[in-house]
């Protein structure tokens, strides 16, 4: 061990002053994180720098809570729009960005254009977007609501209704999101070798073929590591829907983080968010695990 | 050899690209519309893009604030995203060196680490470091939310940068070496100047993550004079009353740089991400 150490001097010389500070700014509150999940943690209790901590350890019961009786239905809920959100996002931002790609892929006037015009939403700051959009919904003088009652239609209420608030968030986030997936999946079109569709043009495959059997395998990678990003990111998205809606109308767009965060600094349960939080935490890894797992199973075959 | 495409077929590749574009364009476009009308013309049932009284009505307001509040935001997100940048390039940078040249016992679980640390939801993080900014007095100040950034910033920076070090050939090195430099030298000398475009890539991408950061600013600063852009911008919405002809100016005020400087770099920071970043 110490003589590994030495003949690696330079290397861990490298790397400490980045891990000290990941181990104080981020393992160890991490591991306070989940203790405070063990605990009864409030505004009162939680102390500052005159007065002393004096929150107590409870055990299992901030899980417990979460997973019995009325904690379960609430968290239930909270998970199923959480899941929607990720799931429909992640999927809108994967197949608008793969067929923005695939057209982009192609000989086309104007291709540099497109290109630079179709990721403004990725470049223009995602809160002053968020911001953008909110006021295309306003209901009486929002865009959207002011263009439908032009063509004759009603008027949405998007923000106000269940249904329409969380069409609105997850429409922002769409809008948000897609250019991204687009320039990667760029990319990985660019690196597959032109030779492989000539000789599947001479063998006569169609175009669908050609899609199906070469485009679409040799993207696995690249679509397999940007959707598994893209659901991690999505699924702790806070600014989006929080400058938004704030979780409202009834919680109906709250998802697991913009909750959590709410039990923290709006209840100021800080135990409970907490809790919610390791949960998150380990839904995110268990994914992640499963989904690779899945990935290693698929390309095997 | 291309294959062959019908006159149609390009038709209406065009059409669907122009909507799309359209769609990207638009809400900006609106915001933009919005920010040189009166609110005579923004709270109105009609549609204008392009203003029928042309004014800076609005951009005024924000310049004559009260205690200068909207200039004290901008200075506060500019100072906070660039010492996030400078100090999370600075600790990520031989760290990845040191990834992607050496072995040494431990690195997997370095790089894990890292890697791992992209995932934390600020949920459970923002709560202990709540804690341990509040002991420490440092609410409502560039300090205490540096130190929160830099949780997200060094493990991105380190990933980024790994990936470009990657990419650039060992012999250099091996040849510097031969010459007589050390390890530190070689990096220094030999490996930095050549990474430069990388780290550029990397040092504009941290500061754009925490220049757009919203979750942390809103809870460590709670004094209006703290404020970073996206919180103070809230304001409009929120506190006062909608505000949508203030928020909407000060809106464009701070995406005119971002956008150009987009449009001038866009190949680049776009190459750049893709050598870096997802590679994974």
């Amino acid at each position: 061990m110490l003589q590994a150490i030495k003949r690696n001097k330079a290397a861990y010389f490298f790397v400490l002053p980045a891990m000290l500070i990941m181990i104080v700014l981020v393992f160890l509150p991490l591991a306070q994180g989940i203790f405070y999940s063990f605990t009864n943690m409030d505004q009162y209790n939680m102390g500052n720098r005159f007065v002393k901590a004096s929150y107590e350890f409870i055990g299992l019961q901030n899980y417990i809570d979460v997973f019995t009786g009325s904690g379960l239905t609430e968290f239930l809920g909270v998970l199923k729009q959480t899941l929607i959100w990720t799931f429909t996002n992640v999927f809108f931002h994967a197949t608008i960005g793969l067929g923005l790609a695939l057209l982009l892929n192609r000989h086309i006037k104007g291709r540099a254009y497109y290109r630079m015009l179709l990721l403004i939403p990725w470049a223009v700051p995602s809160f002053i977007s968020a911001f953008a959009w909110r006021w295309m919904f306003n209901g009486e003088y929002g865009f959207l609501n002011v263009m439908l009652t032009k063509m004759g239609f009603a008027g949405i209420p998007w923000l106000s209704d269940p249904f329409w608030a969380m069409t609105a968030v997850i429409m922002t986030n769409v809008w948000l999101g897609f250019p991204f997936m687009m320039v990667t999946f760029l990319g990985g079109l660019q690196s597959i070798p032109k030779d492989l569709y000539e000789a599947a043009y001479v063998d006569g495959a169609s175009r669908i073929q050609q899609f199906f059997y070469i485009t679409l395998p040799q993207l696995k990678s690249t679509i397999f590591t940007a959707t598994l990003l893209g659901v991690i990111w999505t699924f702790n998205l806070f600014a989006v829907i929080y400058l938004i809606t704030e979780g409202g109308p009834f919680n109906s767009t709250e998802i697991l983080v913009t909750y959590a965060y709410d039990k923290a600094f709006s209840a100021w349960r800080l135990g409970e968010a907490t809790t919610y939080g390791t949960i998150i935490l380990s839904l995110l890894i268990a994914f992640s695990f499963f989904y690779s797992k899945v990935m290693k199973v698929t390309e095997k075959e | 050899m291309e294959q062959r495409v019908s006159f149609l077929e390009r038709f209406l590749v065009h059409i669907v690209l122009l909507v799309f574009v359209v769609i990207a364009v638009f809400p900006f476009l609106w915001l933009l519309s919005t920010s040189f009308k009166p609110p005579s013309e923004i709270y109105t049932t009609e549609i204008q893009l392009i203003p029928q009284t042309f004014t800076l009505e609005n951009y005024q307001f924000l310049f004559n604030m009260k205690d200068g509040l909207f200039l004290k935001w901008i200075g506060n997100s500019v100072l906070i995203a660039l010492l996030t940048t400078v100090l999370g390039v600075f600790f990520a940078a031989t760290t990845a060196y040191a990834l992607s040249r050496f072995n040494f016992p431990g690195k997997r679980g370095t790089m894990y680490s890292f890697f791992l640390a992209q995932m934390f939801p600020g949920a459970v993080l923002i709560v202990p470091l709540y804690n341990i900014v509040k002991n420490l007095g440092l609410l409502n100040s560039y300090v205490g939310l540096v130190l929160a950034y830099i949780t997200t910033a060094l493990p991105f920076c380190v990933m980024m940068l790994k990936g470009y070090f990657d990419s650039i050939p060992i012999e250099l090195e091996e040849a510097a070496r031969v010459d007589g430099l050390n390890t530190f030298q070689t990096f220094y000398r030999i490996v930095m100047p050549l990474a430069l475009p990388g780290i550029a890539v990397t040092a504009f991408f941290a500061f754009i993550t925490a220049w757009n950061e919203f979750l942390f600013a809103l809870t460590f600063m709670n004094d209006q004079a703290a404020y970073t852009l996206p919180v103070g911008l809230r304001t409009f919405v929120f506190q006062f009353r909608t505000d949508w002809h203030y928020l909407s100016a000060g809106a464009v005020l701070i995406t005119m740089p971002v956008l150009l400087f987009f449009a001038v770099a866009q190949r680049w920071l776009i190459s750049g991400l893709t050598a870096g970043g997802s590679k994974g």
